[in-house]
């Protein structure tokens, strides 16, 4: 490029304790153009970005802004720049207001009026908002239209964002993209880090790619197929998962899961309620919950568990009630269950591999506990066995489960719950901020699972996840799920339309 | 008889309601420090000391405010800095300032103390009843009122105690904002601990112008439960602390008036009272949500 | 300047055992400052405080004497922390453990027979559990602060004690002291050697104590109960996963804390003391916290930490006769030490580095 770069990253390096997130980056970012910045889960893609906005220090290397060296210490310089950055998790406070959200972010800009101003610009862009509403109050999407507005009303240069659509309906997506094609017609900078390709494609005329916390290969998304792209980030072909056909009588025969009108009260301050939920699962079916984050999946997932407790009726499996039975008495029954977070709620992150099978198999009647007593050699047995059979990448047994990467800690859990007869395995996103090998190997067990004869429920957000792998979807949206259909029969509009349901709800009530 | 009652409910209540509103700032900001008794204690001899050897009592007030800002310094090191966990931290500064007031304190048992002139506002000083409960006092309560009122504006009017606010519900959002987190934490301990200090002049200047061993009593504690009891809200610690002020008097009227109680129950009641107040308040679970501060208690180690 | 922790990839089996070692060694230095403060030899007062006690057969019992109370208490609050529940009202349960323990020898004083010291150690433990089920009841059913309940119940415990022996307790041939009548000989804890050379007034109660310790080791590494406080205390929502109770695993700790914590106080009053007075602990129930952190919740390693903490006690009073240092310098001490032991524990668990402000090739402008 003869043009002076916008921004240009030299030889950045950063390493953590026990990885180099950042080896040896360079990157230069021309002015009015959007640039994708691909790369895994654990890529080094967050750390660039967090590197380029003074959340953190680099160890070595330096950045130029128009030509001239820089040193951005902290967000406050970055800003001043003209930098300014959308949250992948975001950083808006639940308790407050949108302005006052705006206002925190904002040291320089004056109070009064800020409203008046948010107003102005959120209106001018199409990004509608209430200045006064409560964060803890609006949907994902509305949360992410204030990081937008808050970044905009600072007139970037700039705009970082950070997987903006992985907390969107496939609708609200193209929205944003209409918006971020117009702020580029302005003139401004976009680096929109994602590793959704078809995004990337639509969006954007040049790519980076990181692997390993380098840069691996700049390409034109237009032109390069998606297959050689995935290969770019992964470093290597993934296999595809191999689909099981549905269950022929799955209509029949007495479903292993039923539930029917299942409603809960949150009892956390921002959660949500579920109202009047009701599905069926059938021996060999693999069914999908849609939903964007937030609508009451956790809830679910709690109830289905024996987290939470629910009516007697409400919870049946294999035709009997467990609504009023816990965890333990459920997984005694076949059941097993691996929620979202992994640290600090599917594994302790301060434990070793092996108090780590103790978590969930102590009632399980496998040898574990004996007499009220541990038997740690047979759980390190059980440890080893898992380790062996998914694969997991560890030093041994007595590694703690923080150490783990997200995918191998994550194997190590379905591993652990695949590890003895299931007739029921529910699973809320099973592969979020997994690896694309251990995302793919993670699908493979659930399709297998199922083809085996059990029953499982996968609730998740990627809907590319759920056309893989479920036999029949139904969408979560504010608390209530839609009726199931058949997978082929649905399509991503449909899908993306019943998400949004929650939200026009969420308006009418208020 | 209504006035001299006001008064002693007052003149009990002033040193609880100047540390728990240095409290509230600091569990606003996502800290507990059970630390209070400690910091109060120190400030109590300080100021005790300071208004001896100066022979006016007026010294006595920045000097137990800088005692009590020097222990929630070690706090701050050790529990900001150092990321320690805060409950056993807060243990640790209550025993070793009770040491340490015990031992400084030492040479001053049984001497005279100065106490606190009131100060009379004019005009307002006449009117019955209220003139000589509220505008007839010493500074420290005038303090405890404007700090009252400097507090719930500061929290609730002013970007510095939204920024406050934001570090006590999501410090790692705050940080991702360039907001410094150590250093808001730092400070508002730094105030909490003066306040706590400041809170212990009043006992050695006004309540009680002596030096006693153990001279709080148990009144740190107390303010902590007060801050729980206003659900971290500056305006409704006054009357949390005039309530608990009325539970100390009542239980010297009761003596007086020869109620047949043995008298150790009726020192234990405001104790008992606290837990009591403790359990009403939390009954109502989700008040206490929205107004706990989500991150507090919690260590936060910033990424670099 | 600025300071920078990066957690450790995995916990030195090592560093965490020295960790202690050099909080208590950082204290002797901080001490050996104070002393100089007041004006004292530094070294000749850390001697008197940590070396002289150990050189004579009487005072080695007294050692014992008032490690006894500390481990027992201690060991019962490493569960309870381990768990996450913070009972900070010890001294208040082993009050109530020795006004409960003391119902026999006080009302029934002809009660004889080798049925009414262990009679007196169950009476003791029920009541300490009592007291400590409170905070843990109204943890559970209100949700209220564990803290502030335990220790508001310590204030309520002492005035109820000082009013049994002032009021219906108090020793009718006692001269109006406000004393309770002795225990019988049957309701004294026997010393272990109290003749000869080697002869003194520790009893029984250190060696409870440490069988209390060793029992509690089991309890914490080998048991599914052990597990499960593990796991609450590490993360509540893991603890509901694994299909703990919370409620369930909170009660327990403070049952056994208090448990523990009123067998000591039957212990102090059985053994060293031999009946009720107003004031039956120089804060044991608070100095034992600080050895529960010092022995990192190690019940083993919080043999070795009480009687380290009974040294100070005992120290505190030889350097009183000895230096006419003030015994209040004891309480500093402890302060100092749990300020020290906090302290190790980050370095044991982050890697710390203190970095000068860099310097700039440019400021953005």
């Amino acid at each position: 490029m003869s043009r002076v770069a916008l921004l240009e990253a030299r030889n950045i390096t950063k390493a953590f304790a026990t990885v180099r997130a950042c080896d040896d980056v360079s990157i230069s970012l021309g002015e009015g153009e959007i640039v994708a910045l691909l790369g895994e889960n654990g890529a080094g893609k967050s750390t660039l970005v967090k590197l380029m906005f003074g959340t953190l220090q680099p160890d070595s290397g330096n950045f130029l802004y128009r030509g001239r060296p820089v040193a951005i210490e902290k967000p406050a310089d970055a800003r001043r720049l003209g930098i300014g950055m959308v949250h992948q998790h975001f950083s808006l406070f639940e308790a407050f207001t949108a302005v006052q959200n705006i206002a925190l972010a904002l040291p320089d800009v004056p109070l009064a009026g800020l409203a008046q101003r948010t107003r102005e610009v959120s209106e001018a862009y199409g990004l509608t908002l209430d200045p006064q509403a409560l964060v803890a109050d609006l949907s994902a999407g509305e949360r992410q239209r204030i990081e937008i507005v808050r970044c905009l009303l600072q007139d970037p240069t700039l705009i970082i964002m950070d997987e903006p659509t992985s907390v969107l309906t496939p609708q609200e997506a193209d929205t944003l993209f209409v918006t971020l094609r117009r702020l580029r017609e302005e003139g401004r900078t976009i680096l929109y880090i994602s590793h959704k390709l078809d995004e990337v494609r639509a969006l954007c005329e040049r790519a980076v790619v990181m692997r390993a916390g380098r840069i691996v290969r700049e390409l034109d998304p237009r032109t390069v197929s998606a297959a050689e792209m995935a290969e770019a980030m992964v470093g290597q072909a993934i296999a595809e998962v191999a689909q099981r056909p549905a269950p022929a009588a799955a209509a029949t025969s007495t479903p292993l899961l039923a539930v029917r009108g299942l409603s809960h009260a949150s009892d956390r301050l921002f959660g949500t309620t579920l109202k009047n939920v009701g599905f069926t699962v059938a021996g060999g079916e693999v069914f999908g919950i849609a939903g964007m984050a937030g609508n009451g999946q956790s809830e679910l997932f709690a109830c289905l568990s024996g987290e939470l407790a629910s009516a007697p009726e409400a919870i049946a499996i294999n035709g009997v009630p467990v609504g009023q039975l816990g965890v333990d008495a459920r997984r005694r029954m076949g059941a097993a269950f691996v929620p979202e977070e992994r640290l600090g709620h599917s594994a302790v992150p301060d434990f070793d591999l092996v108090e780590n099978i103790v978590l969930s198999r102590h009632g399980a009647g496998d040898g574990t506990v004996l007499a009220g007593l541990l038997r740690r050699g047979a759980a390190r047995r059980t440890a080893k066995r898992v380790i062996a059979d998914m694969a997991v990448r560890a030093p041994g047994t007595s590694a703690l489960a923080r150490m783990l990467s997200g995918g191998n800690l994550q194997k190590f859990v379905m591993g652990r719950e695949l590890d003895r007869e299931l007739v029921l395995l529910v699973v809320n996103q099973p592969t979020w901020g997994v690896d694309a090998g251990a995302a793919a190997m993670i699908r493979q067990a659930v399709v297998d699972l199922a083809a085996g004869g059990a029953a499982v429920v996968l609730i998740s957000q990627d809907l590319d996840e759920l056309f893989q792998t479920a036999h029949r979807i139904a969408v979560i949206a504010g608390g209530r799920l839609s009726e199931a259909r058949p997978a082929g029969e649905m399509s991503r509009t449909d899908i993306g339309l019943l998400m949004g349901a929650g939200e026009t709800e969420r308006h009418l009530a208020h | 008889m209504i006035e001299a009652v006001l008064l002693s409910i007052i003149t009990a209540s002033t040193a609880m309601l100047l540390a728990a509103l240095g409290e509230v700032v600091v569990e606003r900001s996502g800290i507990i420090n059970l630390g209070v008794e400690g910091m109060m204690v120190v400030g109590a001899v300080s100021a005790f000391a300071v208004a001896q050897m100066t022979g006016d009592a007026y010294w006595g007030i920045p000097a137990a405010a800088a005692a009590g800002a020097a222990m929630a310094l070690l706090f701050a090191m050790l529990a900001v800095w150092f990321a320690t966990n805060q409950v056993a931290t807060g243990l640790a500064l209550t025993l070793f300032g009770l040491g340490v007031a015990g031992l400084v304190g030492e040479r001053f048992i049984g001497l005279p103390g100065v106490g606190l002139q009131p100060i009379a506002i004019p005009g307002l000083a006449d009117i019955p009843i209220a003139g000589r409960v509220l505008f007839q006092q010493n500074i420290l309560f005038y303090l405890s009122i404007v700090l009252t009122v400097a507090v719930a504006l500061f929290l609730f009017r002013s970007r510095a105690g939204l920024r406050l606010r934001a570090v006590g519900d999501a410090p790692a959002a705050a940080q991702a904002l360039g907001i410094s987190v150590l250093r808001i934490r730092t400070l508002a301990v730094l105030f909490g601990g003066a306040c706590a200090g400041v809170g212990g002049a009043q006992l050695t200047l006004v309540y009680t112008p002596q030096w006693i061993e153990n001279i709080t009593a148990g009144r740190g504690w107390i303010a902590l439960a007060l801050v729980v009891f206003a659900s971290w809200r500056p305006l409704r610690l006054v009357v949390g602390a005039y309530l608990f002020g009325a539970v100390t008097i009542a239980q010297f009227h009761a003596q007086a008036f020869g109620v047949a109680i043995p008298s150790q129950f009726l020192s234990a009641l405001p104790y008992i009272a606290t837990i009591v107040v403790l359990v009403l308040i939390a009954s109502n679970k989700r008040f206490m949500m929205i107004n706990t501060p989500a991150a507090l208690g919690r260590p936060f180690v910033p990424d670099r | 300047m600025r300071i920078e922790l990066t957690p450790r990839p995995q916990i030195h089996p090592l560093r965490s055992l020295l960790s202690p070692v050099l909080a208590v060694v950082a204290t002797a230095c901080l001490g050996a400052v104070l002393f100089a403060l007041l004006g004292k030899p530094p070294l000749g007062a850390l001697y008197a405080y940590f070396v002289e006690p150990l050189t004579e057969v009487w005072s080695v019992h007294e050692l014992a004497l008032k490690a006894a109370p500390l481990i027992l208490i201690a060991v019962g609050l490493s569960v309870a922390y381990r768990s996450n529940n913070w009972n900070i009202g010890a001294e208040g349960q082993l009050v109530m453990g020795a006004v409960a323990g003391s119902i026999i020898p006080i009302l029934l004083p002809d009660a004889s027979g080798a049925w009414v010291l262990p009679a007196m150690m169950v009476l003791a433990m029920a009541g300490g559990a009592a007291w400590g089920a409170i905070p843990a009841v109204l943890k559970n059913r209100f949700g209220t602060s564990e803290i502030l309940v335990s220790l508001m119940l310590v204030y309520v415990a002492n005035l109820f004690l000082d009013y049994l022996v002032r009021g219906p307790w108090r020793d009718p041939q006692g001269f109006n002291f406000p004393e309770s009548r002795d225990f019988g000989a049957s309701a004294r804890l026997p010393e272990i050697l109290s003749m000869g050379e080697w002869g003194g007034r520790a009893n029984w109660g250190i060696v409870i104590a440490v069988v209390a310790a060793l029992l509690t080791l089991l309890l914490v590494s080998r048991t599914l109960k052990g597990f499960e406080i593990a796991v609450g205390g590490a993360s509540a929502r893991a603890a509901r996963f694994a299909g703990f109770d919370a409620r369930a695993t909170t009660l327990f700790a403070f049952l056994f804390s208090g448990a523990l914590a009123g067998l000591a106080g039957i212990v102090e009053v059985s053994g060293a003391i031999g009946q009720l007075q107003p004031s039956i602990s120089p804060g044991y129930g608070f100095t034992a916290i600080i050895v529960a952190f010092l022995g990192r919740l190690n019940p083993v390693a919080i043999i070795v930490a009480g009687f380290l903490l009974a040294l100070s006690y005992l120290g505190g009073e030889a350097a009183q006769i000895s230096l006419g240092l003030s015994d209040r310098t004891t309480r500093v001490f402890q302060g100092l030490l749990l300020f020290c032991v906090l302290m190790s524990d980050t370095l044991v668990r982050y890697r710390v580095r203190v970095h000068r402000r860099p310097v700039l090739t440019e400021r953005v402008t």
